[in-house]
């Protein structure tokens, strides 16, 4: 393992099914990835390439039926959460690992107030008295950047905006001091400016109370401007990992290639024409036997068809992605191949 | 909150009002002769003012106000006078049965605790069932608890009162008599064996009651609990590590009971119409079988006076609905 540091986090293949209907579908297949404390990860990938289904199948967070975690450990603070008891797994839930979800409108119960629902887990878990877990949270909504906190302990969710709710849930995430954050989306339900101050506020809560960090987003500028390491996923697979400078200087997926362009100016090159990826990511309705960007890869050629890329290693730094091309060209651009 | 409070009471005046008037006006169109079941030897003459000290042909808006003033001002004094000891009502003309020839509310007063025991029990039974089924069959949906809990209610729902009560009978009166088939309603209960007679005379009664309120509100609550289970704030309490029991009995059985709560309060005038069949069958002479009676026997007061009672059951239910509903969700605001 080329990273100095111990990881706290160590998912190793990580494979969640839903039981539909229609049949099992695939979403996480796979996937290992690993967190070294202090690091901030990024996760980027298609809507619909199962970064959310990953991030929650850690934290058994899916409700089951329908999802089912076939296979995988994942090794946080020397135990598998994917087999420790439901007891344990709670005890590490939101007071080791704090989540932040997609859309703040929802997430937050409408019933009660923000001061019952950011006292809860310091109560349950630092086992605060009331009133301590009051003047905690306080605290808290300060350092979130909610203004009149105390006050505003009594009041429920519908009287706070998009952007203050996100505060609110980043507040509850972060209340027992966690040592993995996991950022699912934290700012894609918001407008543009608000997007930015949550932005600056998780770098700066970040440089305050230094735990690492999941990031997830379609936001590759931002990605750019925070993450230590990239993660790219496609499909419930992840397709390319590395630092971010290597990523962005030197992507090898075609997939990443490709979402690279979609970005402007990410690589300096103004000039460089914006494109989009044509067609869709498949559904998974079997485990992947072949590449699953095949079909909209311009340099797909036969054997792509009939393997699925393993991840290798394309330096030391721990870059490595899932490409056949990396093996016949390992530093040229790949060339295109009529397949 | 409070003049919100103020506010729909004195709107729910005019609505009472009309409703009142709709009632007499209905009665009065029903055919019948209040002196029908009196001896034919009586004569002409004799009828003629038997019918006039009743008011029986003065016009019909005279009668209404007649009873009307009856209702809302001397009644009331009535109950003053009997809590407070005064004498306001004195010499005053109270509303009268022609059945039973007394003021018909101190018949209602009579036969309102046999209809309290048996169908009021029997609601507040049905709903204590009814939650944690829907609880649990939520939370296990498609399990064997489940499934039966479905099956259960479903025939709650499709077999009617009549013919479970019947069947009740049948089973557990006739066949196996663990229980008498009739309520006996002259039984005073004073010592350990007359409350232990009480209690079984009740249980068929409640039990064919509580059966239906069961059925119906437990796939309520079911339904409300499911549709919350899927919310976005369940995911969140679970990720900061709350307990199963928290999450369900703190997080999602609070939005749950939203709905829940007005579907409970506006069951409750029903209590008393849904008892008219059960009162029947069980021989309990609460509320729906003096309701009964008193339209065979066409005494209009009596008819009358039940029928607004329950409009004024309706209105306030529906009332207390949605105060309970505001002060379950703060998301309700009344102004
Ligand atoms: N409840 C479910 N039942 C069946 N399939 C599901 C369910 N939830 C997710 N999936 C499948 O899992 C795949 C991955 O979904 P996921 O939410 O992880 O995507 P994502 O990468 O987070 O996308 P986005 O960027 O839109 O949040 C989806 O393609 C979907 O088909
Ligand atoms: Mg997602």
């Amino acid at each position: 393992m080329p990273d100095t540091a111990m990881p706290i986090l160590d998912v190793n293949g990580l494979k969640t099914v839903f039981r539909t209907r229609g049949g099992d579908v695939h979403a996480v297949n796979s996937v290992d990835f690993h967190l070294c404390p202090g690091e901030l990860l990024g996760v980027v990938g298609e809507s619909g390439s199962g970064k959310s289904v990953t991030m929650m199948s850690l934290l058994r967070l899916l409700p089951s039926p329908p999802a089912e975690m076939r296979d995988g450990t994942v090794m946080f603070d020397g135990q598998d959460l994917l087999t420790v008891s439901p007891e344990e797994l709670r005890l590490v839930r939101g007071s080791k690992i704090g989540f932040i979800f997609q859309d703040p409108m929802t997430s937050l119960n409408p019933v009660y107030t923000i001061g019952f629902q950011l006292t809860e887990p310091l109560r349950a878990h630092l086992g605060m008295s009331k009133t301590q877990a009051r003047a905690r949270a306080v605290e808290l909504l300060e350092l979130v950047g909610i203004p009149d906190a105390q006050r505003r302990l009594k009041d429920y969710p519908h009287q706070f905006s998009g952007g203050m709710r996100q505060r609110v849930m980043i507040a509850i995430a972060i209340a027992c001091n966690p040592q993995v954050l996991i950022a699912d989306e934290p700012t894609t339900a918001l407008d543009v400016t608000i997007q930015a101050q949550i932005i600056e506020l998780m770098k700066e809560l970040r440089r305050k109370l230094g735990m690492a960090i999941i990031w997830i987003t379609h936001d590759l500028g931002v990605i750019a401007g925070i993450a230590d390491r990239v993660m790219v996923m496609y499909a419930g697979e992840v397709v390319e990992e590395g630092p971010v400078r290597e990523i962005f200087r030197d992507p090898r997926h075609p997939y990443t290639q490709a979402l690279l362009k979609t970005v402007p100016a990410v690589r300096g090159a103004r000039a460089e024409k914006l494109q989009v990826i044509e067609g869709q990511p498949p559904i998974m309705w079997e485990a992947p036997a072949a590449c699953s960007f095949r079909n909209r890869c311009q340099f797909a050629f036969d054997r792509c068809g009939r393997e699925n890329p393993a991840l290798t290693p394309v330096t030391a730094e721990g870059h490595r992605a899932a490409c056949f091309l990396l093996e016949n060209t390992s530093t040229k651009e790949p060339e295109a191949v009529d397949g | 909150m409070l003049t919100f409070l103020i506010r729909r009471l004195f709107t729910a005046i005019p609505t009472l009002v009309l409703i009142s008037l709709i009632i007499f006006l209905l009665l009065d169109l029903a055919p019948g002769d209040p002196l029908a079941d009196q001896p034919l030897s009586i004569p002409p003459d004799v009828r003629q003012k038997m019918r006039d000290a009743l008011g029986l042909d003065s016009p019909a808006y005279i009668r209404y106000l007649l009873w009307a003033k009856q209702f809302f001002w001397v009644e009331p004094l009535v109950f003053v006078d009997w809590v407070t000891g005064t004498g306001f009502s004195e010499g005053m003309q109270r509303i009268v049965s022609w059945q039973f020839r007394a003021p018909v509310f101190d018949i209602i007063i009579q036969r309102l605790p046999q209809t309290l025991w048996v169908v009021g029990l029997a609601y507040l039974v049905g709903v204590l069932i009814a939650l944690p089924i829907g609880i649990i069959s939520a939370y296990r949906q498609y399990s064997w608890f489940d499934q039966v809990g479905t099956f259960v209610s479903m025939i709650g729902f499709s077999v009617p009162p009549f013919f479970s009560g019947v069947l009740m009978i049948v089973f557990f009166a006739i066949m196996l008599p663990w229980f008498p088939s009739i309520y006996d309603t002259t039984l005073v209960v004073n010592d350990f064996e007359s409350f232990g007679q009480q209690i079984r005379q009740m249980t068929l009664p409640v039990m064919v009651l509580a059966l239906q309120t069961t059925a119906q509100l437990s796939r309520f609550m079911r339904a409300s609990m499911l549709d919350n289970l899927n919310h976005d704030y369940v995911r969140t309490a679970r990720a900061k590590g709350m307990t199963e029991k928290v999450v369900l009995l703190v997080h999602v059985l609070r939005n749950s009971m939203i709905p829940v709560v007005t579907v409970i309060a506006l069951g409750i005038p029903s209590i008393f119409g849904g008892a008219i069949i059960t009162e029947q069958i069980f021989k309990v002479n609460g509320l729906g079988q003096l309701l009964i009676t008193a339209i065979y026997a066409n005494d209009l007061p009596m008819v009358q006076t039940l029928a607004f009672i329950f409009a004024v059951l309706i209105v306030l239910c529906n009332l207390i609905a949605d105060m309970l509903y505001g002060l379950l969700d703060p998301r309700i605001r009344y102004d």
